[in-house]
């Protein structure tokens, strides 16, 4: 379990130079957003085409090895099993192409299917390539305080979220590295973590569980002592040493996409045969 | 004129519960400190050292007596404006390093005051890398706190407050969870920091041998301050100090043997060097 801990990397952020890695947070954020929606207008063979050309060369522009984007499919595995016999099975149409007992399959079936498939490994490829895998976790987290300013005007703490978030990526890898430690004192005590049936192996947790609550709190407080030390009091009258400016590349980014959305609806109106 | 900071017959008492009312910790404290000095205080643990250390910058509120820094009197009652300002003049760093920084960035953790306190974005890049380049660690800017060893991150937190650009630092027992390794580099910025850029240093510790690097030593035990001077004249009577239940430099605890074994050597000796001279000399003669 302690190396099954150590996999979750969370942001899984692939440090590099690309075009994609120099746009502004922000921007990602909304062209995220626009790609997801266009991802749900495509409809027809010539759309899906294209979304499969321009995730592709998103792919390729990032720098990100196509392995790695792979390698994330496999946390989809079970979604796309589900959702492909789900639809062969239980999709009616006309073109009826297999039957056996009561199990009919339609043609519509598996070409739905398929689209089905396709769209959902490229929603997260194209989420993962554009948010997590080139933008680093205090970008995004800063990006998204930017983004959801307004909402301060009706009183939602932004800061306080953003300033929450930012504290938890900061304390993975040390509360990580502590379950590690407590489970190895556990260990030499005798706690055995890796036999019995679920219920048993859910009981031996606790005695990791509650020192690693009890030591979370305690590190709590002593930061919030730190933090009031180092002049923190909320989020008025805070600045930040990185401002982020709209350059030229975020607009063109911007452009891109909405071509992008613009192409989908395009060719949804075009029907082969 | 008065001084750098000065405490008046201050005493302290966390509040308790229904049984026990209240626990006292401090009482009757007398202390002064004037800028640009370098004063350890030594005691026990539970003596009520690093409860008089949060009662310098109002994270605690005297239960009698006063605090001033600068000439300003501490109190509750003061602005949130005002109680900023007493924090940006005195700034502390604590024992583990992982429970004071903030953010996943090095030099966006260094950053985290002087926002706070709505700098200036060039300004705040400028204290940044001035102090990353005091602590020595720029080159390590980008990096994530947990690639980084205990020192390593305890001078990143000492490179927060640096920015902060406060007057007096106080290091609340900011060696004890260090290798000696790490020891040796946090101290070797702390005294950087007093000799060199004449911030004010208040050091909590259990260390003796960073006590001697102070120009004042204070030891305080059960809540009061038992004794008080130059390193030369505390560690002088090492019989008074283990009394305490604290111990003294190694070298000063050789001479003391040596003297009872009948050797003609000074008291109060506490630095290595001066230590190896004297032993020179006497094995010469």
């Amino acid at each position: 379990m302690a190396v099954l801990l150590r996999d979750i990397t969370l942001g899984q952020f692939f440090p590099g130079n690309s075009l994609l890695h120099k746009t502004d947070p922000r921007y990602k954020i909304i062209i995220a957003m626009v790609y997801i929606v266009s991802l749900f207008l495509a409809k027809g063979v010539l759309s899906y085409a294209l979304v499969l050309v321009f995730t592709f060369a998103m792919i390729i522009f990032s720098g990100i090895p196509l392995r790695i984007v792979v390698r994330g499919f496999k946390a989809l595995m079970f979604i796309i099993a589900f959702t492909a016999i789900l639809n062969i099975f239980w999709t009616k149409g006309e073109n009826l192409i297999f039957e056996y007992k009561f199990i009919k399959i339609y043609a519509e079936g598996v070409t739905y299917a398929v689209f089905m498939i396709l769209r959902l490994l490229c929603l997260l490829t194209g989420s993962s390539v554009l948010i997590s895998y080139t933008t680093s976790p205090i970008a995004l987290t800063y990006g998204i305080e930017k983004l959801l300013a307004p909402l301060n005007l009706i009183k939602v703490p932004v800061h306080e979220f953003s300033m929450m978030m930012t504290i938890a990526l900061r304390f993975i890898p040390t509360l990580i590295e502590e379950t590690d430690k407590i489970m190895s004192a556990q260990k030499a005590r005798g706690a055995d973590f890796t036999s019995g049936g679920i219920i048993k192996r859910a009981k031996a947790l606790i005695p990791i569980l509650i020192p690693l609550f009890v030591s979370a709190f305690r590190r709590a407080d002593e930061l919030a002592v730190a933090m009031e030390c180092r002049c923190y009091n909320g989020g008025k009258g805070r600045s930040k040493m990185t401002k982020l400016k709209t350059k030229p590349l975020d607009i063109i980014m911007l452009l891109v996409f909405s071509a992008f959305t613009a192409g989908i609806i395009l060719l949804n109106g075009i029907t082969l045969f | 004129m008065s001084k750098f900071i000065e405490i008046k017959n201050l005493s302290f008492s966390y509040p308790g519960d229904s049984q026990n009312p209240c626990v006292p910790v401090l009482h009757d404290i007398n202390l002064e400190i004037d800028k640009g000095e370098f004063v350890a205080i030594l005691g026990r643990n539970g003596s009520g050292k690093s409860t008089l250390a949060k009662l310098l910058n109002l994270i605690l509120v005297p239960s009698s007596g006063t605090v001033s820094v600068g000439g300003k009197l501490l109190s509750s009652d003061m602005s949130e404006e005002e109680i900023i300002e007493v924090r940006k003049c005195i700034g502390m760093v604590f024992q583990n390093p992982d429970n004071q920084l903030v953010a996943t960035v090095v030099e966006e953790d260094i950053a985290f005051g002087p926002e706070n306190l709505g700098v200036e974005p060039e300004e705040i890049r400028r204290r940044v890398d001035q102090a990353l380049e005091i602590v020595g660690m720029t080159e390590f800017a980008k990096h994530s706190p947990h690639q980084l060893s205990g020192g390593q991150k305890q001078r990143i937190a000492i490179a927060g407050i640096i920015a902060i650009m406060p007057e007096c630092i106080v290091f609340d027992e900011s060696t004890a969870m260090l290798d000696p390794h790490g020891r040796k580099e946090v101290m070797r910025t702390i005294e950087t920091l007093n000799r060199e850029k004449g911030i004010t240093v208040i050091t909590i510790t259990h260390n003796m041998e960073e006590a001697v690097c102070a120009d004042k030593v204070v030891v305080i035990d059960h809540g009061t301050i038992v004794k008080q001077g130059s390193p030369k004249e505390v560690f002088s009577r090492p019989e008074e100090l283990w009394g305490l239940g604290l111990s003294v430099p190694q070298v000063t605890e050789l001479f003391d043997m040596l003297r009872c074994l009948g050797a003609e050597l000074p008291e109060g000796v506490i630095s290595e060097e001066e230590g190896a001279q004297l032993l020179f000399e006497l094995l010469r003669s």
